[in-house]
C-alpha cells in the first residue's frame, strides 16, 4: 500500500504543479473600461464620476507631468539631490487615490504624487521637501521624494522597499480593532512583491482581515531589472489567490478600471470584508530615478513607442474630448498655471533657510536624552558649511 | 539562584512574585487602565505565551487584544508598528531575543526613526518585550543576548530589568512614555527571581541605574540576569575584605551615566560583567564613557567580563558564561594594578 501510493503521488503533484503555475484567461485579462482611443469598452459599465472630478483628475495628471519634468531639470541644474519621475503610472495613482478620502492613510513606495496633488499637499510643501529648508515638514531629514504630512493622511515614506506593506496591513488591522470604516490605501512596485514584508503584510492582513487595498504597480522595471526576474508568477494580481483575498489585474492605463476596481476594494475592506491586491499594469516612461539610464538596459526609443497605448493622459484626453469636456485652451491655462506656481513654490523653497543645527537632534527621542544634548552642543560649537551643492540663500551656518 | 528581596514603597500591599508575574501584573494593570494597549506574538492569546508572561490576557480582554499572530518577526513587528502609528499601543513580544532579526530592519529603519523621519508627525509608540540570555541549555538560539545592536540604534530606547520589582515598575513606565522600547527580559531568572512586589500600580522611572550594594573598593557594574551573578559574587568579595558597590543599570539606553560615575569617582575601579559577546558588547562603550570622564579619579583601567565572541555554545555554555572566577580575576587585576 505504502509503496504504491508513494509511486503514485508524484505524477499527481506534477500535474498538480503545472496547473498551478498557469493563469486562467481571466487572470491574464487585465479590467479595462476605456479603450485607448477614448471610446468606452463594449459592454462596459463606467464608475459613476462627476464630470468635475473627471476635468479635475485630468488636470492633477497633466500637473504631475510638468512638476516632473521641471523637477528633473532642476536636479539636472545640481539645485536639489535626487528627483523621481512617475510618467505613464499617474492614471493607475490617481484611480486609486480618487476611491478614498484623506480619512483613509496613504502608504507611499515613493513615485506616488499624483496621489497627494489630488489629496491637496500644496505645491510650497512639495518644493520645501525637495529643498529640505526650514519649512519642510520633515524638517530636511530626508532625501526628495520621501514626503510626510498627516494633514492628508500620507504616512511617513521610507527608502526601504515594501517595510511599509506590513505597517499598513498593522493601520487597517487596527482601523478594524477600533470598528472604524476607515482603509488604509498601499503601494508597492512590482519588485517589491520579492521582498519578505511583501508575505508579512499580505499574510497578516488577509488573517485578520485588515481594512486595507493594497496597489501593486506593476511598471515592468525595477531600476534595471524586468518584472519576471521578480516572480515567476504569471501576474502578480494572482499571487492574492494563495493568501486568501481576491486579486485584480487592472489596465493602468484606464483610470476608470482603476477607479471601477479600487472603489470595489474599498467598499469590502469598509464593510470588514477584508483586504484586495489590484495589480495596475503600466509602464515605466521615465528612468527609475534622477540617477538611473535606463538606455543602459532597454531600447528606450521602442519601447516607447510600444508601450504609448498605456499612457493614461492622452486616453483620459481622448475620454474628455468624446464628452466634449476638453479644449485645448483649457489644456494649455492649466500647464501655464501650474508652471507659474511651480516657479514662485521653487523660488521661495529654494531661498529659504536650511533647517538650524539643532534640529538634527529634535524627535529622535520625544525628550531629548543626555547625550544628545552632549552632542547637540558639539555640533552648535562646530557648525559647518553645506558640502552639498545646496543653493538656499544662507548656510545653516548663518541660521 | 537565590531570591534577591527588594523593598517595596511603603504602605503598599505586596505580594510574592517572579518576574513573568510581575510582567503578567504589569501588563494586566495597564491594559484595564488604557483600552489602547494590546499584547501581539506568537503563542502569547490561548496559551499565554511559552512562558507564560500573558497567561489570562486572552480570557479577560478577549482574542482583539491578546492576540495570537502567525509565525512571523517581521510581521508581528511591521504591523505592531501600524497600529502603534494609529494611536493602539501594542505590546508586541518576540518569543526569545535570538528570534528578533527577520525584525530587524522593521525596529532599525522604521520603528526607530518614525518620530525622526516624519518631522515629529508620527510617534511610534511600540513595545517590544522578548526573553534574553543563556545559561537555560538553550544553544546558539535560546540563549544571546542581542542588546548592543538596538542600543547602537537612535530611536530606540533599550530596557532590561533585574528584579520582578523593577519588572513591572520599569514595564509600567515604558508602556506610559511615547517611544518605542525593546524591553528585554532575563528568561534564565524569569522564575528564580522571587521578590516583594506591590499588587497595585507603580512606576520605576526609565533612564535610572540603581546603587544595590554600596561598596568603596571597585564598582561591579550589570544588568538582567548578570546583576544576580554579580551581586552574589560581591557578597562573596565581602568574606576577603574587598568592598564591591554593585549597579544594576535596568535602562541600558539611554543610560544613567550620572550615577555610574558618581560609584566609579568614588571607588576608583570598574568591572562590567555581560553574557553579550566582548567586541562592540555594551561594555565597550560603558567603559569608553567611564575613561573619558573619570580617568584621573580610576585607579585601573576598567574591566569587562563577558561572553566570548563566539557563537553561544550549547554543551559548554558554562564555559561561556561569565564566570565568578574571571569576575574575581577581574576584581583582581584593578586592584593589583
Amino acid at each position: 500500500m505504502a509503496s504504491k501510493a508513494r509511486k503514485a503521488t508524484p505524477k499527481t503533484a506534477a500535474s498538480v504543479a503545472k496547473n498551478a503555475a498557469v493563469a486562467t484567461e481571466r487572470d491574464r485579462t487585465p479590467l479595462c473600461l476605456v479603450n485607448p482611443d477614448g471610446s468606452v469598452v463594449k459592454g462596459a459599465k463606467l464608475p459613476v464620476i462627476p464630470d468635475a472630478d473627471l476635468k479635475r483628475l485630468f488636470e492633477v495628471m497633466l500637473q504631475n507631468r510638468e512638476i516632473d519634468e521641471r523637477m528633473l531639470t532642476v536636479q539636472r541644474q545640481g539645485r536639489i539631490g535626487f528627483y523621481m519621475q512617475s510618467r505613464g503610472e499617474e492614471g493607475s495613482i490617481l484611480g486609486a487615490a480618487y476611491a478614498t478620502t484623506k480619512a483613509d492613510w496613504l502608504f507611499l513606495c515613493y513615485r506616488e504624487l499624483a496621489s497627494l496633488l489630488w489629496r491637496g499637499m500644496t505645491l510650497q510643501t512639495f518644493a520645501n521637501q525637495l529643498f529640505g529648508n526650514r519649512q519642510d515638514l520633515v524638517k530636511g531629514r530626508q532625501m526628495p521624494c520621501h514626503y510626510t504630512d498627516r494633514a492628508i493622511g500620507l504616512v511617513s515614506i521610507s527608502s526601504p522597499v515594501s517595510t511599509q506593506i506590513p505597517q499598513a496591513a498593522g493601520v487597517g488591522w487596527a482601523m478594524k480593532l477600533k470598528g472604524e470604516e476607515n482603509v488604509s490605501l498601499c503601494f508597492m512596485g512590482e519588485g517589491g512583491t520579492a521582498e519578505g514584508d511583501f508575505h508579512c503584510g499580505m499574510n497578516f492582513a488577509a488573517v485578520y482581515k485588515a481594512n486595507v487595498v493594497f496597489v501593486c504597480r506593476n511598471n515592468g522595471w525595477a531600476i534595471s531589472t524586468p518584472a519576471e526576474v521578480q516572480s515567476a508568477s504569471e501576474t502578480f494580481a494572482m499571487k492574492a489567490r494563495a493568501y486568501g483575498m481576491p486579486g485584480v489585474l487592472v489596465d493602468g492605463g484606464d483610470i476608470f478600471a482603476m477607479i471601477a476596481a479600487t472603489r470595489e476594494a474599498v467598499e469590502r475592506a469598509r464593510k470588514g470584508e477584508g483586504p484586495t491586491l489590484i495589480e495596475a499594469r503600466t509602464y515605466r516612461f521615465s528612468a527609475h530615478s534622477s540617477s538611473d539610464d535606463p538606455s543602459v538596459y532597454r531600447d528606450e526609443k521602442a519601447d516607447q513607442a510600444k508601450f504609448a497605448h498605456m499612457d493614461p493622459l492622452p486616453r483620459l484626453r481622448n475620454f474628455l474630448k468624446h464628452r466634449e469636456l476638453w479644449s485645448q485652451e483649457w489644456e494649455q491655462s492649466v500647464v501655464t498655471k501650474i508652471q507659474d506656481q511651480l516657479a514662485t513654490a521653487i523660488k521661495l523653497a529654494e531661498t529659504m533657510d536650511l533647517p538650524q543645527t539643532e534640529t538634527v537632534f529634535e524627535d529622535v527621542y520625544k525628550e531629548l536624552p543626555w547625550h544628545l544634548r552632549e552632542e547637540k552642543n558639539e555640533a552648535l560649537r562646530h557648525k559647518q558649511k553645506p558640502v552639498h551643492g545646496v543653493v538656499n540663500a544662507t548656510s545653516s551656518a548663518k541660521g | 539562584m537565590q531570591a534577591v528581596q527588594q523593598k517595596a514603597p511603603p504602605m503598599a500591599q505586596t505580594q510574592t512574585m517572579n518576574i513573568i508575574q510581575a510582567v503578567n501584573d504589569a501588563l494586566k494593570i495597564q491594559m484595564r487602565k488604557d483600552p489602547r494597549v494590546l499584547v501581539m506574538g506568537e503563542d502569547v492569546g490561548k496559551f499565554g505565551g511559552v512562558f507564560r508572561a500573558t497567561q489570562g490576557l486572552y480570557q479577560e480582554f478577549g482574542p482583539n487584544r491578546a492576540i495570537d499572530t502567525p509565525l512571523s518577526e517581521g510581521g508581528i513587528i511591521g504591523t505592531a508598528i501600524g497600529m502603534a502609528i494609529y494611536g493602539l499601543r501594542p505590546v508586541a513580544e518576540i518569543q526569545f531575543a535570538d528570534y528578533i532579526f527577520p525584525a530587524f530592519d522593521q525596529l532599525v529603519n522604521e520603528a526607530a526613526k518614525y518620530r525622526y523621519r516624519s518631522g515629529g508627525q508620527y510617534p511610534c509608540p511600540l513595545i517590544v518585550r522578548t526573553p534574553y540570555g543563556g545559561g537555560i541549555r538553550g544553544g546558539h538560539y535560546h540563549s544571546q543576548s542581542p542588546e548592543a545592536y538596538f542600543i547602537h540604534t537612535p530611536g530606540l530606547k533599550v530596557v532590561c530589568p533585574a528584579t520582578p520589582y523593577d519588572a513591572k515598575g520599569l514595564l509600567l513606565a515604558a508602556m506610559r512614555q511615547d517611544d518605542p522600547v525593546i524591553f528585554f527580559e532575563p528568561k534564565r531568572m524569569y522564575r528564580a527571581a522571587k521578590g516583594e512586589v506591590p499588587t497595585g500600580d507603580y512606576e520605576v522611572p526609565l533612564e535610572q541605574a540603581k546603587v544595590t550594594r554600596e561598596g568603596k573598593h571597585v564598582t561591579l557594574i550589570a544588568w538582567g540576569a548578570m546583576w544576580h551573578t554579580v551581586s552574589e559574587f560581591a557578597e562573596t568579595l565581602a568574606k576577603d575584605g574587598i568592598s564591591a558597590e554593585v549597579l544594576d543599570l535596568r535602562t541600558l539606553w539611554p543610560v544613567d551615566l550620572t550615577t555610574i560615575l558618581k560609584s566609579v569617582e568614588k571607588t576608583g575601579r570598574a568591572v562590567i560583567v555581560h553574557e553579550a559577546p566582548r567586541t562592540c558588547g555594551f561594555g565597550a562603550e560603558l567603559s569608553a564613557l567611564i575613561h573619558e570622564r573619570a580617568m584621573l579619579k580610576l585607579e585601573a583601567p576598567v574591566q569587562r567580563v563577558t561572553g566570548f565572541d563566539t557563537p553561544f555554545p550549547y554543551s559548554l555554555e558554562h564555559d561561556y558564561m561569565p564566570s565568578v572566577s574571571r569576575m574575581r580575576a577581574a576584581v583582581d587585576r584593578t586592584l593589583n594594578y
